[in-house]
């Protein structure tokens, strides 16, 4: 009987720690949102006078003039196009490669892969100086098909390498047991190898979809047509070189913030849920 | 037979490469040999100077090597406290413990944030006049105002704090790699471990820790990837390079390539910086393996 | 088969003459790439306003922010890709680089037309910037390659409210440093902040070590250090970078300056935290729309020494170059030779809050604007100098004055490591 209490109240105050421990971070990483939020909602002439966290105003108007100043229609849906299918196409085949460099064979393999992990690690300072001029010849310069090309190619090696990590993980004998089936290479790597990799896919799908989301400088250095530019390049203009429109930059980051966050909400359930179902099966 | 097995093989890893041989290495070897050249980065001419470039970064580039030093300083706390950190919340999330779906979503929240919202909301936390003032007002408050100071104009405290604002704004992805990975351990090797009478300790050195080796070895190489290319909270925090104490290697690479329009050297920087990288990680690389055996 | 390419070949053939036929017809369109957030609505007004007068489209594109801008013209400028009208950010190197490389059309000739009737209109100063002087040391043909739109002065201002509270005339600024530092004992005394500014970002401390050097040693003698006639640790030097240190221990430097961002400057003084600011005109509209009832004035730096005047920076505050590629050429001069007219200017000054680089333009702005104006007397600019200091020399200096202000170095020790930088760069320079 004292035993259980004892276990108990150990359970208890080990319980009450943690939650301590988890809630005061939570606070430090809650804090900025909540100041940007309330900031959004104000004037500019209070935003710096009055630096309480509760909102004494409450201008809406600012998230509609942040979009129809911002002209943020257009761009938001070219920022929805061009995250989603740099996304996609990073997803496919970044899979396919750390797939065949965690699994398959073939001479040159672990040379490739070092190629990969290298060019991770190399910034190029002029890079976007060179991808003009290359985009410029190959005739694909203005136009989101080079945009989307350029921005897969900056997400593919730290994928290949998230991946690849976690491939090497997993369990080989339910892809032996479809292999034993007559299921072809592509076959396992799409019924099997995909699904049983749903957690690191969905960090692969927010962190690209993170770094596309976020880039502008980029895109304003090859489009030369405002009807291309993704939505950050429009948040910019709030950000002025003199003046800073404080009320009006906060609501067109709280906007331009909101999708990352939806994109995370759906992909966390894969996150934790997905591999434990993987992992009974294995 | 063999042959076309390999070449079937290699379909897989094809979009990659061609992608990644037309939009990197076409590029990079452009900046390769612009490192050899002293060029403006306007003019249709640029002069071949050998490896003059380098020998300048090697020898006479002192502020160069101070920024390496600082960005060295910036990881080595990224890779112990934030990542310490972000196991220790994920070990904490991955657990059955109440509102777990809620701090999995808010310790995602400052990757989320942009640059300039951290900059500025932390200025705010820390600064003397202009903001809230935060840290100082609760060291008064806990009766050490001995220790109130001007935490980002003060040298011998300004890496420290940009370093200890940049793992706050980083730790979100260790901790959702840590999770992912951690959520792969199969439950029923945590419960045989109980049945056999081992204690939560026990198991989380036998079985957590290492499974968990390759997955560390992960997050330790993107943290430092991540950490030694960090600017643009520098640049939002203190303004630059705050006669050297917080300047960083792509802030010299940008100083040489804007500020004095030398864009060969800037490329030879980079090209300097890029192989202490791929040195770092190799070396990374290679004590995991030897951890793991 | 033969035929039929003959057929389609004609056909080709019409295409094109059609095409060609139809661009005869229509009237060219200007493009403009610029970077300047706070003036694009009121250059899209002007551009309607242009397009009802003359059927000229004029497209203003906004590229911010600036400093993707200015890749973007780089990266442009490789692929000649330039708009017909652009703007340089960057130092006057740069700008020659770009004639040199034939993108910039030479305007003197647009200019000189009319007995110089548009040269007339502009401020002397405001062209300079754009000006090579005979004999430069770019190695370019003399001559003007950029049309000013507004003006620029980096002044000091003060908060008269605050002026009051520590007991002074609110309408009688310091005027000489000796002043400037005791009111800084005050500042301290009474527990205040003093001066904010983006210090930060160095480029400001340049500036002002700049003015003080003017003052203490005289603009010949400044540039003869330039040159490499004179050494950095020449007395004279060393008097400006301990300037920095007096102010510091004087206390009219505000907390944390060295690390200051020039936008938490701008808050900071807009809402009273700070007795002084040193800060560029395109302040005025900062400050309005973040306290529209801030009372404060204008000034000088106050002089450290009588034998040269005071200089600040000012001149052109941005200038558009004219692609010398551009099939438009014609047109785009006439553009901006109606953009820097009495009218426009005016216009440009009122929405914007800009000193406009038109003299005539300067009679209806307001009062803190005014001053700010008459500050172009005593206005200088490094892009005027004809010979410019090396940028690894610029960034020691600067770099060496952030360490004086923290304490960590004394004027000696900058100078003398600011000298060494200079003989290096100068020993590399011959040996080219």
């Amino acid at each position: 009987m004292k035993a259980a209490i004892y276990y108990k109240t150990k359970k208890f105050a080990v319980n009450t720690i943690i939650h301590l421990f988890l809630i005061s971070v939570a606070i430090t990483c809650l804090y900025p949102l909540l100041w940007m939020i309330v900031s959004s909602l104000k004037t500019q002439d209070m935003i710096f006078k009055d630096i309480s966290l509760i909102p004494h105003q409450f201008r809406l108007e600012n998230y509609i003039r942040a979009w129809q100043e911002g002209g943020f229609g257009r761009n938001f849906l070219n920022s929805i196009l061009y995250t989603s299918s740099v996304v996609f196409g990073i997803v496919i085949i970044s899979s396919m490669a750390a797939y065949a460099f965690s699994r398959l064979r073939f001479p040159g393999s672990k040379w490739l892969f070092i190629m990969f992990m290298a060019a991770m690690m190399i910034p190029i300072p002029g890079s976007f100086v060179a991808l003009y001029v290359l985009l410029n010849k190959l005739h694909l310069r203005n136009t989101p098909i080079g945009y989307i090309l350029c921005m897969i190619n900056v997400g593919l090696s730290t994928s290949i390498f998230l991946l690849k990590t976690f491939f090497d993980k997993m369990p080989k004998e339910l892809e032996d047991a479809a292999r034993i089936d007559g299921c072809s290479k592509l076959g396992i790597w799409w019924h099997v190898a995909l699904p049983l990799a749903k957690p690191v896919l969905a960090v692969v799908i927010v962190f690209n979809a993170l770094t596309v989301w976020n880039e502008y400088i980029l895109a304003l250095i090859i489009f030369d047509n405002r009807q291309f530019m993704p939505l950050q390049v429009a948040l910019q203009t709030f950000q002025g070189e003199f003046v800073t429109n404080y009320p009006l930059l906060m609501a067109g980051l709280t906007i331009t913030a909101l999708p990352i966050i939806i994109v995370y909400l759906l992909m966390q359930k894969y996150i934790v849920k997905g591999v434990t179902q993987g992992a009974v099966v294995g | 037979m063999k042959i076309k097995e390999a070449l079937e093989n290699y379909t897989f890893v094809l979009p990659a490469a061609a992608i990644f041989s037309v939009f990197y290495v076409i590029p990079f070897i452009w900046v390769f040999q612009l490192g050899l050249f002293e060029w403006d980065g306007i003019s249709f001419t640029r002069t071949f100077v050998g490896l003059q470039n380098f020998k300048e970064i090697f020898f006479q580039d002192k502020s160069w090597w101070q920024a390496m030093w600082n960005a060295s300083y910036i990881t080595l706390i990224a890779l112990t406290f934030q990542n310490i950190l972000a196991f220790m919340l994920a070990w904490a999330c991955d657990r059955e413990i109440k509102m777990k779906n809620f701090y999995r979503v808010i310790f995602f929240i400052p990757p989320v944030l942009s640059e300039v919202v951290v900059g500025m909301a932390w200025r705010f936390i820390i600064n003397d006049i202009d903001g809230a003032n935060i840290i100082n007002r609760t060291l008064t408050g806990m009766g050490m105002p001995n220790l109130v100071h001007n935490w980002l104009s003060d040298p011998n405290t300004a890496l420290t704090t940009v370093a200890l604002v940049h793992c706050w704004k980083g730790f979100g992805w260790g901790f959702l790699i840590f999770l992912a990975g951690l959520q792969t351990i199969p439950r029923e090797l945590y419960e045989a471990a109980r049945v056999d009478g081992a204690s939560a300790w026990q198991s989380f050195r036998k079985i957590t820790l290492p499974l968990m080796v390759p997955v560390m070895v992960l997050v330790a190489i993107l943290t430092v990837l991540g950490t030694m290319q960090v600017f643009v909270l520098i640049v939002s925090l203190v303004g630059g390079e705050f006669a050297g104490h917080t300047s960083v290697p792509v802030l010299r690479i940008l100083a040489s390539m804007r500020g004095s329009s030398r864009f060969g050297y800037a490329c030879a920087q980079g090209i300097t910086f890029g192989m202490v990288l791929i040195a770092i990680s190799f070396i990374q690389y290679r004590f995991s393996k030897k951890a793991r055996q | 088969m033969l035929i039929r390419s003959v057929v389609l070949s004609v056909f080709a053939l019409f295409s094109v003459l059609g095409c060609s036929n139809q661009k005869i017809d229509s009237k060219p369109t200007i493009t403009v790439w610029h970077w300047m957030t706070d003036r694009d609505s009121a250059f899209q007004a002007l551009a309607k306003k242009y397009e009802s007068l003359t059927g000229i489209r004029v497209n203003f594109e906004l590229y911010a922010p600036s400093d993707a801008y200015s890749q973007k013209i780089r990266a442009a400028a490789q692929g000649t890709n330039l708009p017909d009208i652009f703007g340089i950010l960057g130092e006057k190197r740069d700008f020659a680089s770009f004639i040199k490389a034939g993108h910039i059309l030479d305007i003197t000739s647009y200019m000189e037309a009319d007995n110089s009737a548009w040269k007339n209109k502009l401020f002397p100063k405001a062209l300079a910037v754009n000006e090579f002087a005979p004999g430069n040391s770019y190695g370019i043909n003399p001559g003007i390659f950029g049309v000013p739109i507004d003006i620029m002065t980096i002044q000091m201002v003060y908060n008269k409210k605050l002026f009051g509270q520590l007991g002074l005339n609110p309408n009688r600024p310091p005027k000489t440093f000796q002043e400037f530092l005791d009111i800084g004992n005050k500042i301290k005394a009474a527990g205040m902040q003093g001066l904010v500014s983006g210090w930060g970002e160095v480029w400001m401390i340049d500036c002002l070590a700049n003015n003080y050097a003017f003052n203490i040693m005289g603009k010949d003698k400044v540039l003869a250090t330039i040159r490499g006639e004179v050494p950095y640790t020449d007395p004279d030097w060393i008097r400006v970078f301990s300037i920095f240190k007096q102010m510091q221990e004087s206390g009219v430097l505000a907390k944390g300056i060295v690390t200051m961002i020039n936008k938490s400057a701008e808050q900071l003084f807009a809402n009273e935290k700070a007795v002084f600011a040193f800060n560029g005109s395109w302040c005025v509209n900062v400050y309005k729309g973040m306290n529209p009832n801030l009372e404060y004035g204008a000034m000088l730096p106050p002089a450290a020494s009588d034998k040269y005047p005071i200089s600040i920076w000012g001149g052109a505050g941005s200038s558009f170059m004219v692609n010398a590629r551009s099939k438009n050429k014609g047109e785009a001069v006439k553009f901006l030779a109606w953009l820097t007219d009495q009218d426009q200017q005016a216009y440009l000054a009122k929405e914007t809050n800009n000193l406009p680089a038109n003299k005539n333009s300067l009679s209806k702005i307001p009062e803190i604007l005014a001053q700010f104006a008459r500050g172009m007397d005593y206005a200088t600019h490094p892009n005027i100098w004809g010979v410019s200091e090396f940028s690894l020399v610029i960034e020691a200096f600067d770099r060496g004055i952030q360490s004086i202000i923290i304490g960590e170095r004394t004027p000696e020790q900058v100078a003398g490591e600011v000298q060494s930088i200079k003989e290096r760069e100068l020993a590399k320079k011959r040996a080219r």
